[in-house]
């Protein structure tokens, strides 16, 4: 069978489920639903699967890019470019699987074909489980037009159609209002970067005179605009407002933390594995051009790594496992752009490819926790969970194990790479680097927080919780155990070099991203990379040991580790009194600032630790301060204004016959004088 | 001394058609039974199908008529469609309504007949006196229409303030006609601006007959300040007419507008152009400001059409082959996404329009899920989604005015368009996302009225996904005015 030939089949397939269920769902069984819509995703990673094996074996001199035109969209209008040539714009429905889309498509079907069945058993009890599916498959639909696109418009298309399923989602449990309130607060600061990247679009319409991928970066490389060109650059940063509003980066990440509003299954598909990676992908597709902007690219590293230690330090301090679980994804896309920010895209897709596994296992595992404790999404109220739901400990601990960069687990290998590239690209720096460094110490200490604070130590579980404990159904574990083995072991498809591999992933992307002026600007030399490989390990035992002593060493287990030294002991009574000062700084902040200076002189007096740990506190607090205050108050001003200038539009609605006559006279009177005077 | 030809009578050959079937439904309807009366509204729409098969036997012959002032062009033919497709689209979705609301009479389908021949005279006229002409026919027809619901207090306050504000504007449009004739001697376009070539020529005089006509045109466009009647006449009218409202004489405003601002005004330059720029600025930050806090669904509508018409005024004044065809497209989508709307609305207010706020389609999705999905498609394509023909007409309006350099006003175009999507979905997520019984749920929508919508959703979809052909028509359509 010729799959790349009917690869349209890919989207098409969810969105015959999405049709079934919204006009037909309410009088399916909830079985004969499930049948269908997990059913159609799971075909379509099927034939996915299909279309990429058949991709390998295309010859070799096509750099394993197969296009396939279904029909003329918008036809050619015959126009001049920008700088005087005559052009035709005619847009096609076409696919395009290369590499780097046959990656992207793979993640989408395989890790959400994972979901659809663990939302079986999650959705299970809820209400409108054929609506939820039915918003599922349209997602697929529009995600994998997303990244199976030819050219920018169609891409726009699935962008677009991810916005609004997302937008469904979100809002899912709309009883509450917190729920839709999240989803419209997503969709608007979503449309933000939206009309960014189709200004962006347009710009790259009247300067290339086509939207379609191949031709663009033909025109790109093609050596016809100088690097660092005016135009180029607009372009550039147009299209990086659109990522930074899909992929929520500084300024527009506000609306991802609320967006956990929604199940917790489109948690893990849309809002860590898939959708919010859709910017870093739009950007890798672009890398040609941005590599003739410069200015472009500097912002990108930039922005993604501030992003990235940013969200990170906001998660060192969430209570809410979903809301950790959500500034992490923030960090990670950090991490991605940052990659991108330095010229190595093939790194960044390597990130976004293990992250899809190893985030979407979070989530889920925290789903079925969740699950297990009846809807307690408060850290403060779980613990001790290890022996209760021992196959969603486990996997958990891969995952985190992962995120942390674990060495030989897929997050180490990734994340490295992310970092070699930092330090030795032309366009890297020591900074970027070094925050990069400082962010992967502080994802391994709040990841194992969270993990210690639900799986070890004493239970804070209310008794009448206790008892319904339960390990969650198959459904739901068996897709943790896949993604567990993803987690585990995606990243061996880019065994670096440094460790005796050959980066595979890397140089099947390579036809892509190819560009002479992305070769690293130090020499491949092996003890440096492999000192900073040490370096970043180090730093992320560093994490792991401050989480564990602050949050698995608690007074509840005082026995054993009164036990084990003396100066444990010691230990457990910074930890108590780190605890007080946690707690008085989020009670009464103003007031116990006297308190917290008097903390910090007792941290540096404990030994540095301490006070390390309550600067990063401080600073986290600072940040959720920022939130809460600037940005939230932003908002609100914008709406308040918008509501101040709709006011005389509405005031001037009397209703009275007169005054419209009036308004009329007015207007007139204004356009006469206006032309009478001024021309 | 003008001579009455065979081929003057051909170019004006739908409009012969039309009047025909009008004055017929009219002399018919006192001699229909009462439970016939629906009978008058299918021999209006036999009308309109009459109509559009004339206007091919039109199309075989074009040139100018009646002493030129009237010109069968691709131009022109391009709107006799576009008005006969609003008129049909009403006409189905009207039959089923009147009976409800009691008021199947058959004058309601002749003024629907009549309003259309003004409007496609407006589109084909090449002379001032025509186009004013065509300008009354459409307005007297469409001020009695707009009162239809004649026992309701909000349909009797809509006619008589469209009527007076109407006539109010119109005396602008006449006076800019006297102003101009006493300058150059003509009323004839090709005339004017060959008498009006330089910009020197645009002398005091002639910027106030320029004004005063844009104001007479300004008021059916409705754009700002002369919006003010547009939401009280739009709530107040019956929703079908409504609907014909928002689409007909809007359609046919812009026709002249594109004739008289890029044809016979062409050398005004400049002076035109700012009256556009600003206008198009006004008009979309203000429709869609006002729309976020409507809570009647019609009355949002409204906002919405004054919204709409400041982005197709970006397309005005973008100007040039590719602006006129992105306008001319656009006009069809939204034709297809307004009238759409507007007979769903009418549909689901129920009898004496009832239901007509927001609340009353909490959880419209879970009881009628096809009913709510087609509703969604109207809105989603209004707020510019893409695959619909609102995304596309967008697209090229928005395109043509980056390549005329309007930079600025494409970016508050693409901006209002940001704020515009909140309140479309505000009515989305009445029916998706909240639940509750709504009486609306209960109303059956007979099979004319599903086919109206059929037709509508199926257009957007097709101008949305595969619109070579409708853009090759509209760009054939731009050929006739001058570049």
């Amino acid at each position: 069978m010729h799959f790349l030939n009917y690869i349209w089949l890919i989207p098409v397939l969810p969105v015959l489920g999405a049709a079934i269920q919204l006009l037909l769902g309410r009088r399916l069984s909830n079985k004969a639903v499930s049948a269908v819509s997990v059913g159609l995703p799971g075909l379509s990673f099927l034939w996915a699967l299909g279309c990429f094996f058949q991709l390998l074996s295309l010859p070799a001199q096509a750099n394993h890019t197969f296009t396939k035109v279904l029909y003329s969209w918008l036809p050619a209008g015959a126009f001049h470019l920008a700088d005087g040539s005559l052009a035709h714009l005619n847009v096609y429905v076409g696919f395009q699987l290369d590499p780097l889309s046959s990656v992207m498509m793979l993640v989408v079907t395989g890790v959400g074909f994972l979901i659809h069945v663990y939302s079986i058993g999650y959705m299970g009890h809820e209400g409108g489980y054929y609506r939820f599916f039915g918003y599922l498959n349209l997602f697929m639909f529009s995600m994998l037009v997303l990244v199976l696109a030819d050219n920018y418009l169609m891409m726009f298309v699935g962008w677009e159609g991810v916005g609004l399923s997302s937008y469904f989602l979100i809002g899912f449990y709309f009883h509450r209002k917190s729920a839709s309130d999240a989803g419209k607060k997503a969709f608007v600061v979503n449309r933000i970067g939206d009309a960014a990247f189709l200004l962006g679009m347009m710009l790259m319409a009247v300067t290339f005179g086509t939207l379609d991928f191949l031709p663009i970066t033909e025109a790109a490389r093609g050596g016809r605009f100088a690097v660092g060109d005016g135009v180029i650059t607009a372009i550039c940063i147009l299209l990086f407002i659109g990522a930074a509003g899909k992929s929520a980066q500084i300024p527009l990440y506000v609306w991802l933390p609320d967006a956990m509003e929604g199940p917790t299954p489109v948690s893990a598909l849309i809002h860590a594995a898939t959708m919010v990676t859709a910017g870093v992908y739009m950007v890798a597709r672009s890398n040609a051009l941005y590599v003739l902007a410069p200015t472009a690219l500097a912002l990108v590293g930039a922005i993604g790594a501030a992003t990235a230690i940013w969200a990170a330090s906001i998660g060192l301090v969430q209570n809410d496992i979903k809301r950790v679980l959500a500034y992490s994804t923030v960090s990670q896309l950090g991490y991605m752009f940052l990659a991108c920010g330095v010229g190595a895209f093939g790194a960044g897709i390597f990130h976004l490819m293990t992250h899809a596994f190893f985030k979407a296992l979070l989530f889920l595992g925290a789903g079925s926790v969740i699950h297990a404790l009846s809807g307690e999404q408060d850290l403060r109220k779980m613990g001790a969970l290890w022996r209760k739901i021992p196959t969603t400990a486990w996997t958990m601990l891969a995952a985190t194990l992962a995120i942390s960069g674990a060495p030989l687990l897929s997050g180490f290998f990734s994340k490295d790479e992310i970092l070699w590239q930092a330090f030795a690209s032309p366009y890297g720096n020591k900074l970027l680097w070094s925050v990069g460094v400082v962010t992967a110490g502080l994802t391994a200490f709040y990841m194992f927080r969270l993990f210690f604070l639900t799986f070890a130590g004493n239970s804070r579980v209310p008794h009448e919780v206790e008892q319904h404990i339960h390990e969650s159904p198959s459904s739901m574990t068996v897709p943790l155990i896949c993604l567990g083995l993803g987690a585990v072991g995606a990243g061996y498809v880019g065994w670096p070099k440094v460790l005796g591999g050959s980066n595979w992933f890397g140089r099947f992307l390579d036809p892509v991203f190819e560009n002479p002026a992305l070769r690293p600007a130090l020499q491949h030399t092996w003890n440096l990379e492999f000192g900073l490989m040490l370096l970043s390990v180090g730093v992320a035992l560093v994490g792991f040991f401050g989480a564990y002593r602050w949050y698995a060493k608690q007074p509840g287990i005082a026995e054993r580790v009164a036990a084990a030294a003396g100066a444990g002991y010691t230990l457990l009574l910074n930890k108590y009194y780190i605890d007080e000062l946690y707690d008085a700084l989020f009670v009464n902040r103003a007031k116990d600032l006297g308190s917290a200076l008097a903390a910090f002189d007792l941290g540096v007096v404990d030994g540095g630790v301490n006070g390390v740990g309550w600067s990063t506190r401080m600073s986290a607090e600072l940040s959720r301060l920022w939130d809460t205050w600037v940005i939230d108050g932003l908002v609100n001003v914008l709406a308040f204004v918008v509501k101040v200038l709709s006011y005389p539009a509405r005031v001037l609605q009397t209703g009275l016959l007169q005054s419209y006559a009036w308004f009329i006279t007015l207007g007139v009177f204004i356009f006469m004088v206006y032309y009478l005077i001024y021309f | 001394m003008i001579t009455l030809q065979t081929a003057d009578l051909v170019r004006i050959l739908p409009e012969i058609v039309l009047s025909i079937f009008g004055i017929l439904v009219m002399v018919l309807e006192p001699f229909v039974a009462a439970a016939q009366k629906k009978l008058l509204g299918w021999m209006a729409l036999l009308g309109v199908l009459a109509a559009a098969t004339a206007t091919v036997r039109t199309s075989f012959e074009p040139g100018l008529a009646f002493g030129g002032t009237i010109a069968a062009d691709e131009f022109s033919i391009y709107f006799i469609y576009l008005f006969l497709l609003t008129a049909g689209l009403v006409i189905l979705g009207s039959i089923d309504y009147l009976e409800r609301n009691h008021a199947q009479h058959g004058e309601f389908y002749a003024l629907v007949l009549l309003g259309t021949v003004g409007m496609c005279f407006m589109a084909a006229s090449t002379d001032l006196i025509m186009i004013f002409l065509g300008l009354e026919i459409s307005s007297i027809s469409t001020y009695i229409l707009a009162g239809f619901r004649r026992a309701d207090r909000l349909s009797n306050e809509a006619a008589l303030k469209y009527f007076l504000l109407g006539s109010f504007a119109t005396a602008f449009f006449l006076y800019g006609i006297a102003f101009v004739y006493g300058l150059t001697g003509t009323t004839n376009l090709l005339g004017l601006s060959a008498r009006l070539m330089e910009p020197s020529q645009w002398t005091t005089f002639a910027r106030v007959a320029l004004v005063l006509m844009f104001v007479g045109l300004a008021f059916k466009l409705s754009t700002v300040p002369f919006q003010v009647w547009t939401p009280d006449v739009y709530q107040g009218a019956p929703a079908p007419v409504t609907a014909f409202l928002s689409v007909g004489p809007k359609a046919a405003a812009f026709a002249v507008l594109l004739r008289l601002f890029l044809g016979g005004f062409a050398s005004a330059g400049t002076v035109s152009f700012w009256i556009l720029w600003i206008s198009a600025a006004l008009t979309m930050c203000l429709g869609n400001l006002a729309a976020l806090w409507q809570t009647n669904v019609k009355r949002l509508l409204a906002y919405s059409s004054i919204a709409h018409a400041g982005y197709i005024l970006v397309g005005v004044a973008a100007g040039g082959s590719r602006g006129i065809s992105a306008v001319l497209f656009y006009l069809v989508a939204y034709a297809l996404m307004n009238v759409g709307a507007f007979i769903m609305v009418a549909h689901l207010s129920g009898t004496g329009e009832r239901l007509v706020q927001i609340e009353d389609y909490t959880g419209l999705a879970f009881e009628r899920p096809g009913v709510a999905a087609c509703l969604a498609v109207f809105f989603l394509s209004l707020a510019g989604f893409p695959t619909t023909a609102g995304f596309l007409g967008k697209f090229y309006v928005f395109r043509a005015a980056i390549h005329s350099h309007l930079i600025g006003l494409t970016v508050l175009a693409l901006l209002n368009s940001v704020v515009s999507v909140y309140y479309y979905l505000r009515i989305v997520v009445a029916m998706y996302m909240r639940e509750g019984k709504t009486e609306a749920a209960t109303v059956e929508l007979p099979w004319p009225v599903r086919t109206a919508l059929a037709v509508s959703v199926l257009g957007i979809f097709y101008l949305g996904l595969a619109p070579k052909l409708p853009l090759g028509l509209s760009t054939l359509a731009a050929l006739p005015l001058p570049k």
